[in-house]
């Protein structure tokens, strides 16, 4: 099993629903996001191209983060989920700075938070929090392994892209084009 | 690209504003709130409570999820409902926000003067209620129950004015009308023969092609709306934008036309003129349906593209490319309506142009075009009939807006003036859940109003501008702790879907229907309340539509079968409710009326020199004023921006992130700075900012301050001469980038 997430840049209007719902799902604190919003302009008037993106963590194959974790709190569950342990993070920081993308961030409780695909959720076959709630549906989720998933489906159909491929982390996110 | 970080996010995104990381964690950390390491809540075991959205007008339906400790946690959508279809937006979704505020009003406040200064003290409901009632009998006694009017917005509205007219006042208006979407219902009545209502029958998941006339579909979150655009987009229909700003529909669209500001009738003018001409409309459902062809036919003769460009600065290919796009798409196209239609005072006839266009394109009553809606009746408590008042709204606004489908707020406004000729003179306000101080421009004649009434009532759940002008601040508890009125709105299949409790009202909040019930008894009207409970009312209007309270309490939703066909049938016999019986491309009923039968261009003014046309819009996590408090939505955006295209700022040496002052045509400068955002987005001579920052009472401690309120520079305000709107877009300002107000503060 690999799970992996796609996310139509068509069609986000970057409402951060995603934002909201997984902070409501996953009790993330005030001031702090596991999801999150990012949008770039090219051109000048009336020249103009925009694209929205909704973000999180890659969920990468090869994860620097899990290697620099001095304590082992930084991991990998069932279908490439990173997670982080919190009674066994000790809130060196070292993962924030390897990770490529910004996923994580320091919980005000003392350790480092991120997102984790819902594994609650899935675990029982729900999709995570954003994609259930995306006015827009534009996030795909499911096995990469199983070809009839939805991300699996709409990574055959579409042009995709993922972001900072150089970093050389295989990150499981992948934006549609 | 560069690469991106939660860290940039901040910096280049819509949402990025001042947002997560300025926030001090521990301080805006509610305690109690989210207790550490909390599970989330499994939605197969927890409590959860039917619900609509309060956060917006779409009334989304959802059910609100409790936590294991039985507080409020999460709404998620009902997947039975069509408003929402399961998916909430992010306002919705962040909706909790408001009952945890703790910024909100907790107890009655009573205007009192202590040391020669008036303040608010807490009183007792009894207190506050009796005051109220006794007040209201003065009122009646000296002036007639007539002058008493009701300013609303929110749910529990219905109750009120169940109250006031049962008290012998129909006097009653929303801003939502005058001040919002009324230009397009007239327009839509004058051409054929109904207005939309809401959620606007568009059937935007089957058309073919979509045009915006300003419409910010996605900055607006009006939810099943954009769900459908983004079902549209899938489908590949094509999307035509007029817009002066890139909005964010704009990046989506095959089409995204700069429009210069305000010229918007001449765009619409030559494509109906190259529809015709070119003989690309729908000539079979136009020769079936429409009156005033060959009148259309010569009134447009000379609005060609070349003549447009010259007004609107689009090219003529452009105007024409469009136009086709449009008949190639014919019937499955939508003119969008829009909602916000309150901008140049000319709002109704630039919405019969749109009208007009949809007629030509064959698109009213057709698949993907606009789908004949059905709601279902929900049927009254049995109460005696309310007593004819001797005058209504009606004497008011229909001698000079003979257009106008409801009473005006901003007509009632007026009446209330103490210097008003009119011999129908408003006395006290009941304002319910409507922040007037925002949502009506000018708000030196509102507040002018304000100190010549006998009575003001204001019922809210927070503490906005407008409680601290009135003689009682009742506070209402937010939605997710009571009960409201049934919601039937209109849909493809008539729906109902009830709101009930999920928590019991925090402080002494209390529900609107209680409240009104309450002065309602102590009027004397208990035979208008016969129900003690609303769990009463709603049980026995329930069970006139074959389900019950207690079904409900469990699914939230019920959807009806439809009696009526979505479209017209081919070459069916239709009768459109107009003079004609059919579209009017040229109103007759306008023209008795005393208006132009179709809509003419006007040039409208344009900015001076070192001025800029304000323009103002929404962002998809706030509906104005009343979220930007919120504790969820403010993280997301917790002040506006004043986007300004670059070269605009090369010649003001303005910085990104800089904050700097508006000062209007009328030298009304904004109370706050706002911060500068350098963007190609925006056209060069306008500047935009999301509406509902900037406020002014400090009680909100998120948002007091933060950013600027552009109703504040709003002092022009231009009236639609048909329906009697406040058109909004002609106000212009120019930058001051040294506070205005040091001196103030210094002396």
């Amino acid at each position: 099993m690999r799970y992996a997430m796609a996310m139509d840049t068509k069609k986000c209007v970057g409402c951060s629903d995603c934002v909201v719902a997984c902070q409501t799902e996953n009790n993330v604190p005030h001031g702090f996001c596991r999801d999150w919003i990012v949008e770039n302009v090219d051109g000048t008037y009336p020249n103009l191209e925009m694209e929205i993106r909704s973000e999180r963590c890659n969920q990468c194959e090869d994860t620097p983060c899990v290697r620099t974790c001095p304590t082992g709190a930084s991991h990998i569950i069932e279908g490439g989920i990173v997670k982080v342990t919190h009674v066994e993070c000790i809130g060196c920081g070292a993962c924030i700075q390897a990770c490529p993308y910004d996923a994580r961030y320091f919980h005000p409780d003392g350790y480092v938070d991120k997102c984790t695909f819902c594994d609650h959720r899935v675990s029982k076959g729900q999709d995570t929090a954003c994609v259930a709630v995306c006015p827009t549906k534009c996030l795909y989720f499911g096995d990469l392994h199983d070809e009839n998933s939805p991300v699996s489906k709409i990574l055959r159909e579409r042009k995709w892209k993922v972001n900072a491929p150089e970093a050389g982390t295989k990150p499981q996110v992948y934006f549609l084009i | 690209m560069k690469k991106t970080s939660r860290r940039d996010f901040i910096k280049i995104s819509t949402l990025g504003v001042g947002g997560l990381t300025m926030l001090n964690p521990v301080l805006n950390w509610v305690p109690g709130f989210m207790p550490k390491e909390k599970t989330p809540v499994d939605e197969s075991k927890a409590k959860r409570f039917p619900t609509f959205c309060e956060v917006c007008f779409w009334k989304c339906a959802g059910f609100t999820y409790l936590n294991d400790e039985g507080n409020i946690q999460k709404i998620v959508g009902n997947d039975d409902d069509p408003h929402s279809n399961g998916r909430f937006c992010p306002r919705g979704t962040g909706g909790v926000g408001l009952y945890y505020d703790n910024d909100r009003l907790k107890e009655p406040l009573m205007r009192v003067v202590e040391n020669g200064k008036s303040v608010f003290k807490p009183v007792t409901w009894e207190k506050a209620l009796d005051f109220i009632a006794d007040k209201m009998k003065i009122i009646a006694k000296k002036h007639g129950p007539e002058s008493m009017a009701l300013l609303y917005h929110a749910s529990s509205g219905s109750y009120f004015h169940h109250m006031l007219e049962a008290y012998g006042t129909a006097n009653a208006a929303k801003p939502s009308y005058a001040q919002c979407l009324g230009p397009r219902e007239a327009a839509f009545v004058a051409t054929f023969g109904a207005g939309l209502s809401s959620p606007e029958p568009t059937d935007v998941k089957n058309t073919k092609c979509l045009v915006l006339i300003g419409n910010h579909v996605g900055e607006n979150m009006h939810n099943g709306y954009v769900q459908e655009v983004s079902d549209a987009i899938d489908r590949g229909a094509s999307i035509i934008t007029v817009d002066p700003r890139f909005s964010t529909i704009a990046s989506k669209s095959k089409f995204w036309l700069p429009i210069k500001p305000a010229t918007d009738i001449a765009l619409l003018l030559s494509w109906i003129h190259v529809l015709i001409y070119e003989e690309l409309y729908d000539k079979k459902y136009v020769e079936q349906y429409a009156f005033g062809f060959e009148e259309l036919k010569l009134h447009v003769k000379n609005y060609t593209p070349e003549w447009a460009y010259t007004q609107t600065d689009i090219r003529p290919e452009d105007i024409r490319n469009s136009a086709y796009e449009m008949a190639k798409a014919s019937p499955a196209v939508i003119i969008h309506p829009g909602r916000h239609t309150t901008w140049y005072g000319d709002d109704t006839q630039r919405l019969r142009a749109m009208a007009i266009l949809n007629a030509l394109l064959g698109s009213y009553g057709r698949k993907g075009g606009f789908y004949f809606p059905e709601s279902k009746k929900v049927p009254e408590y049995p109460s005696p009939a309310y007593p004819h008042p001797k005058w209504t709204w009606k004497d008011i606004t229909k001698p000079t807006y003979k257009g106008a489908g409801t009473g005006l707020a901003n007509d009632l406004i007026k009446a209330s003036l103490p210097n008003s000729e009119s011999p129908y003179k408003i006395k006290g306000w009941f304002v319910v859940g409507t922040n007037l101080l925002t949502t009506v421009p000018d708000k030196s004649i509102t507040l002018k109003a304000i100190q010549n009434l006998e009575l003001m009532v204001v019922v809210d759940t927070m503490p906005m501008e407008i409680t601290g002008y009135a003689d009682i601040v009742l506070p209402e508890c937010t939605y997710l702790e009571r009960y409201d009125d049934i919601r039937s709105n209109q849909h493809r299949y008539p729906n109902i879907a009830l709101r009930m409790p999920a928590a019991e009202p925090r402080w002494q909040s209390k529900p609107g229907w209680w409240i009104a019930r309450e002065i309602g008894v102590r009027l004397g009207l208990q035979d208008y309340f016969k129900w003690t409970n609303v769990e009463e009312e709603l049980d026995w209007k329930f069970k006139q539509m074959g389900t019950s309270l207690e079904e409900m309490q469990k699914i939230g939703v019920k959807v009806y079968e439809k009696h009526k066909p979505l479209y017209l049938a081919d070459g069916e016999e239709y009768f459109f409710n107009t003079n004609t019986g059919k579209i009017e491309l040229y109103s007759i009923d306008l023209e008795e009326k005393g208006y132009d039968a179709m809509p003419r261009y006007t040039e409208h003014k344009q900015p001076d020199d070192q001025f800029y046309r304000l323009i103002y819009g929404r962002a998809p996590m706030h509906t104005f004023g009343r979220t930007v408090n919120s504790p969820h939505l403010s993280d997301l955006m917790s002040e506006n921006t004043l986007w300004v295209n670059p070269s605009v700022a090369k010649i003001w040496d303005l910085h990104n992130e800089q904050y700097i002052w508006l000062k209007n045509q009328d030298s009304v400068i904004s109370s706050f700075p706002i911060k500068v955002r350098i963007t190609e987005r925006i056209r060069h001579d306008s500047v935009y900012m999301v509406h509902g920052f900037g406020k002014t009472n400090d009680k909100l401690s998120r948002s007091y301050g933060k950013g600027i309120d552009d109703t504040e520079l709003i002092t022009n305000v231009k009236i639609d001469p048909i329906m009697g709107g406040t058109g909004m877009r002609e106000n212009f300002v120019t930058f001051v980038t040294k506070n205005p107000h040091q001196k103030e503060q210094n002396a």
